[in-house]
């Protein structure tokens, strides 16, 4: 919303100056913009008189002239301009000035062996948007020495505030003058015009055809015709107050109508009546109808639409745009002045629908003064009078106003309590009733009738907020929130929200960096990784490729993996934590902890170095990161199972399942599948593991924190080695549970510490290599203990897994 | 010279001479070994007359004490000797570069960092942490906070729909974290005290904005907290966050559906050479949106807003990590590029909290 200094002054009587007023309004909560002061931007310029203009010594097409800057002392300046001469009046700007329209500040120089002090100036030179054929060539009664905003009338601020949805009132310049009225910027100037009496009734009818359900899409239309206008330019003051809020002058009609729009907030239209046939219809738009609109453009409607139709048709889109068929322009003698409501949701979709951003529009869906209709169309009416002549019909009016104005029952301790300000009541009744509200009843009680411009404001914390804005939000002085008992010591934090912080710290700590990637990823990538659902599918993506919410973080790093390799970053290791989504309701959503590792980037680090290159990663260092994580959590990882296999964006012989019973999968590990390489055009050699947190079991709860006791043997343990020749396809895994099995008691821990395939061993077979650690508890093995654990081992692990013992 | 004499001069002559353990140990054997020279002469000492033992026993066990000692001294010279040759032959390049430690070359990005130290503070003042999902329903993203069907501040929010379900509704990606509130207020009884960081979505794309971007909100509902004690729990905020003594803020009145009243708040900074520092300065800078919570959220969670009272607030976490740590560009915080994250990205064990200070 801008407007500008002196239009303001119309409404308020103030002798604050501009600082003063823009700090208040922002103050107040409306938000200044942004400040356009051509008086102090253009200040050095002034308007000259141009004594003589003699041929430039050493250059054809320059000339040298003296210059008369309005102190008396003739200036010599060297010109360009193809129409400088002798004795015009053009605008000067001396040695200093910055020059808008060409980035330069002028100093004192020498052109062509010619000292030149200042310059003679083209519109566009001052940034004033206008061609530059030559310098201002202005009317010889110009006062040599004035300023030039001043002389051309641009020495009018132009304020422009950021409007928040709310303040309909405030989308007029008279609303934004009560409020500075209200914070003590002077005072609201009142005209009270009576009633515009017309000449005869308005001939044209206005049906407003609504079922009875539709009554609110248009609840009030008013209609008046003005005979014998001349619809020529409007005044100048009129278009410049115009052009200076950035809106184009067209003709005196459009302009009133636009003039008014902003002065009081009440968009009229005009339709030439000549070109109306028979009477207006208010209706829903029929399917199919279209209608070329004063843009320019045609708009196919539909029956969202609230239209005015006369016998030929749709001629305007109420409350937003009018048709070009019957706009006025300079051949208008009779004209339409409609003013009407509108229903500010319908407005809202149907100009959003249709994508027509106009003033009226902005105005309608933000909710316009009810109360103001009948007074906007006189107000137009008068200024179409002075301004155009002609002569005014009574007004045609359909339908009734609806009923505006609430009474809202306000204790005035509602201030103290809302806002814990101590303010007195008669300041907050002063507010109140300087921005229009009536206070009834005395004491702690009121009765607070609000006026018909507020409709946003409902209720008590609304006159709270109307109250504290005006008196200032910089009075409340902040005061501490009183301690919570009852939490004192409790943990601010979730299980699951504890491991998800430290997920993301266990993995950084294994060198792992971490990313924070897009939700939403492409949509052929979702469906690689088990996604792609419908209702996980984004109905107005940002742009193709960030289409379906993603299943899993995998794609979304391997993809940052690519780039980066392409960046000349082989060796990378990214992790992320963050929330997958299997469905679209709340419990679909899950946190995942995820890393991957490309090209040599493993534990110690990748890359060449001179203790021997790092070797490419492969699935155990997955596997390693997936381990470390979960033993971050403090979890026991005695039920985790790994189970050969994974998705099927891993590597069928090269992954594994992480779990805790079959029915109860947490995760996955290994190298990634050669098919979603070449899906996503992935190049090297990527693993990666991913963990569900949510699926992770809860640490048991215990009622102490008291660590088990710790048992120490005195006794000597000891070791011993069996190499064990399996078929190939035996896992390690089942070889060190079934030695496990053999013995519950002794058995401490088992190591692999070889696996051995080729000369010596039998084809298809392999040998595993583990060392077992006995511990006694009681007393030291003897000889004889230890050989009969020995035969149980090798009886075991042979009759689970088929081993022999290697000769 | 005595016979005793010659025979010592000549073995600490062969003690001297002795260049390594073996012909030291020659040596020894030679003199004390079970038929060594000085032995041979201990033995004679028995069939000696007292009278001769006292004179030839010290003279001879004298030797024997003496060539004893020469083997000593000359033994550890030569182990000293040795070592030094040894340690002279073993030596490293300690210029060689070892690998970077994993801890060393981890990175926490700094939206996960900046959430670790809003947690900190808000944890000190007595928040818990409450979270939702992104996928939102269109009464908890908009309806139940306030904003009407069709109502224009909708406009406010660029939304990202998903497909519509078979009864026609379409869930939406949530526009803020304000859905976490009434999540929390249909769940819990007052006292009410959380914060809701998480990620958010708009339809919105350019220099400074992102389609998705990360927000916390903060809620409090108990039976009194009012302005004055969110302006305090701000003015906490923000000076912890940026760790300066004062912040100088300013609140101006703006409009939320689902607050009334409604602020926006600017902190104080000044900009010189690119640099933003805050509790200086001229420049105002706009970081956060709050107000007291709207009677009809209020009444939509099933609470009577004339016997419980809060307030509400909320900012980009992303906006706040860019203001304190200096990135001058929001796109970067989702590209994953590893020189940014190794730039702007935080140490493993760089963990906030308000005992060890925020940023070491």
């Amino acid at each position: 919303m801008k407007f500008t200094l002196s239009w303001l002054k119309d409404h308020l009587e103030t002798e604050a100056p501009l600082d003063i007023i823009t700090e208040t309004l922002t103050r107040i909560g409306l938000e200044v913009e942004g400040i356009e002061d051509r008086a102090a931007s253009l200040k050095p310029y002034v308007v000259a008189h141009v004594l003589s203009a003699e041929q430039h010594p050493n250059a054809d097409r320059l000339r040298v002239c003296s210059v008369d800057a309005g102190d008396g002392q003739p200036v010599q300046v060297v010109c360009g301009a193809p129409n400088a001469r002798a004795g015009m009046k053009t605008v000067f700007a001396p040695p200093g000035t910055y020059v808008p329209g060409k980035n330069i500040t002028l100093s004192v120089g020498t052109i062509r062996g010619v000292e030149s002090r200042g310059m003679l100036c083209s519109g566009a030179e001052l940034g004033l948007g206008e061609d530059s054929d030559g310098i201002l060539d202005l009317p010889e009664d110009a006062p040599t020495g004035q300023p030039y905003a001043v002389y051309a009338g641009f020495d009018d601020p132009v304020v422009e505030i950021n409007l928040t949805p709310n303040r309909a009132d405030c989308t007029s310049i008279h609303g934004i003058a009560r409020d500075l009225a209200a914070a003590g910027i002077g005072v609201l100037k009142h005209e009270h015009q009576p009633p515009m009496r017309g000449e005869g009734p308005c001939p044209v009818p206005v049906t407003l055809e609504f079922e009875a359900a539709d009554r609110d899409l248009c609840p009030y239309f008013i209609l008046r015709r003005i005979t014998g206008v001349t619809n020529g330019p409007s005044p100048d003051w009129m278009q410049a107050r115009l052009r200076a809020i950035g809106l184009r002058p067209i003709n005196a009609l459009v302009d009133i109508t636009n003039y008014i729009t902003f002065d009081r907030g009440r968009p009229l239209h005009v339709f030439d009546a000549a070109k109306v046939a028979g009477g207006l219809t208010v209706r829903r738009a029929h399917m199919g109808e279209t209608l070329k609109a004063l843009d320019g453009k045609t708009y196919a409607l539909t029956d969202d639409t609230v239209v005015i139709a006369d016998a030929n048709g749709v001629e305007s889109i109420g409350g937003i745009i009018g048709g070009e068929a019957t706009g006025c322009d300079a051949g208008t003698t009779d004209v339409l002045v409609e003013s009407a409501l509108w229903d500010p949701v319908n407005i809202a979709q149907s100009g959003r629908r249709l994508g027509v951003i106009t003033d009226a529009r902005y105005r309608f869906e933000r909710g316009v003064d009810p109360a103001f209709t009948l007074p906007g169309l006189d107000l137009a009416t008068r200024l179409i009078l002075e301004i155009c002549g002609g002569t005014p019909s009574h007004p045609t009016i359909a339908g009734e106003p609806p009923e505006t104005g609430r009474v809202i029952d306000f204790p005035w301790t509602e201030t103290r309590r809302l806002a814990g300000l101590e303010l007195s009541r008669a300041e907050m009744k002063v507010s109140l009733e300087t921005l229009g509200f009536h206070v009834a009843g005395t004491g702690d009680r009121v009765k607070v009738l609000t006026p018909s411009w507020r409709a946003d404001v409902e209720g008590k914390a609304d006159l709270v907020e109307e109250i504290i804005r005006i008196a200032g939000l910089d009075l409340i002085v902040a005061k501490p929130l009183e301690p919570l008992h009852d939490t004192a010591g409790q943990p601010v934090l979730t299980v699951l929200q504890r491991r998800t912080r430290l997920a993301k710290r266990a993995l950084a700590t294994r060198g792992l960096v971490e990313a924070v990637t897009w939700s939403f990823i492409p949509h052929d990538d979702a469906v690689l990784f088990g996604g792609g659902r419908a209702d996980l599918v984004l109905a107005n993506p940002i742009a193709a490729d960030l289409s379906d919410m993603r299943p899993s973080l995998v794609p979304g790093l391997l993809r940052a993996a690519q780039r980066n390799a392409d960046r000349g970053l082989p060796d990378i290791a990214l992790f992320e934590v963050g929330q997958c989504f299997e469905n679209d309701q709340p419990e679909g959503q899950t946190i995942r902890a995820t890393a991957i590792r490309r090209g040599t980037a493993g534990h110690r680090g990748g890359g060449r170095h001179w203790d021997g290159a790092a070797s490419p990663v492969d699935a155990f260092d997955a596997k390693a990161d997936a381990l470390a994580l979960l033993a971050a959590f403090g979890i026991s990882t005695g039920g985790l199972q790994v189970v050969a296999g994974g998705p099927d964006w891993l590597h069928p012989g090269r992954s594994g399942t992480l779990q805790f019973g079959p029915k109860n999968p947490v995760g996955y590990f290994g190298e990634i599948h050669p098919r979603v390489m070449k899906a996503l055009d992935l190049k090297g050699q990527i693993v990666g593991f991913e963990i569900t947190l949510d699926a992770v079991p809860l640490p048991k709860y215990r009622p102490t924190k008291v660590k088990p006791a710790l048992a120490l043997s005195d006794f000597q343990a000891v070791s011993r080695d069996f190499a064990f020749v399996v078929p190939r396809d035996v896992a390690a895994g089942e070889v060190v549970k079934a030695a496990q099995g053999a013995e519950r008691k002794l058995i401490a821990g088992i190591d692999v510490f070889d696996i051995y395939e080729g000369v010596g061993i039998p084809e298809g077979s392999k040998s595993v290599a583990i060392a077992v650690r006995l511990q006694p508890v009681e007393r030291t093995l003897t000889d004889a203990e230890i050989e009969a654990v020995t035969a149980r081992i090798v009886a075991e692990v042979g009759r689970k897994t088929g081993a022999t013992l290697r000769a | 010279m005595t016979d005793l004499d010659t025979l010592e001069g000549d073995l600490l002559a062969q003690v001297a001479a002795a260049s390594d353990e073996a012909a030291l140990d020659g040596v020894r054997v030679a003199a004390l070994g079970k038929k060594g020279s000085v032995s041979e002469l201990l033995k004679t000492l028995g069939a000696m007359t007292p009278d001769e033992r006292k004179v030839r026993g010290p003279l001879i066990n004298g030797l024997r004490d003496r060539v004893q000692g020469a083997l000593g001294a000359r033994r550890e010279a030569l182990a000293e000797a040795a070592l030094s040759a040894r340690l002279s032959a073993e030596r490293i390049d300690v210029t060689l570069p070892v690998r970077e430690a994993p801890e060393v070359r981890g990175r926490i990005h700094p939206i996960s960092q900046v959430m670790d130290e809003i947690a900190a503070i808000f944890a000190a003042m007595g928040f818990s942490v409450a979270e939702g999902p992104d996928i939102e329903t269109d009464d908890y993203n908009f309806t139940a906070l306030n904003f009407p069907p069709g109502h224009p501040a909708r406009e406010m929010h660029d939304t990202f729909f998903l497909a519509p379900d078979r009864n026609g509704q379409r869930k939406v990606l949530r526009t803020h974290t304000s859905p976490v509130q009434i999540r929390t207020m249909r769940s819990k009884a007052p006292p009410i005290r959380v914060i809701c960081p998480g990620r958010t979505y708009r339809h919105d794309s350019d220099q400074t904005h992102t389609p998705m971007f990360h927000q916390v909100e903060g809620l409090v509902i108990d039976k009194t907290a009012n302005i004055a004690n969110l302006k305090w729990v701000l003015e906490e905020f923000c000076r912890t966050f940026f760790e300066v003594e004062a912040v100088k803020m300013r609140f101006r009145p703006s409009f939320f559906p689902f607050t009334e009243p409604s602020a926006e708040v600017d902190i104080q900074c000044s900009r010189k050479g690119g640099e933003i520092r805050f509790g200086e300065g001229t420049d105002w800078l706009e970081i956060l949106g709050c107000g007291m919570v709207h009677p009809n959220v209020l009444r939509n969670c099933g609470l009577d807003p004339d016997s419980v009272q809060g307030f509400a607030f909320g900012m980009g976490i992303d906006r706040i990590a860019m203001l304190k740590y200096g990135m001058p560009d929001l796109r970067p915080f989702f590209e994953a590029d590893a020189r940014w994250l190794d730039h702007y990205g935080f140490r493993p064990l760089d963990i906030p909290s308000l005992v060890s200070g925020l940023t070491g």
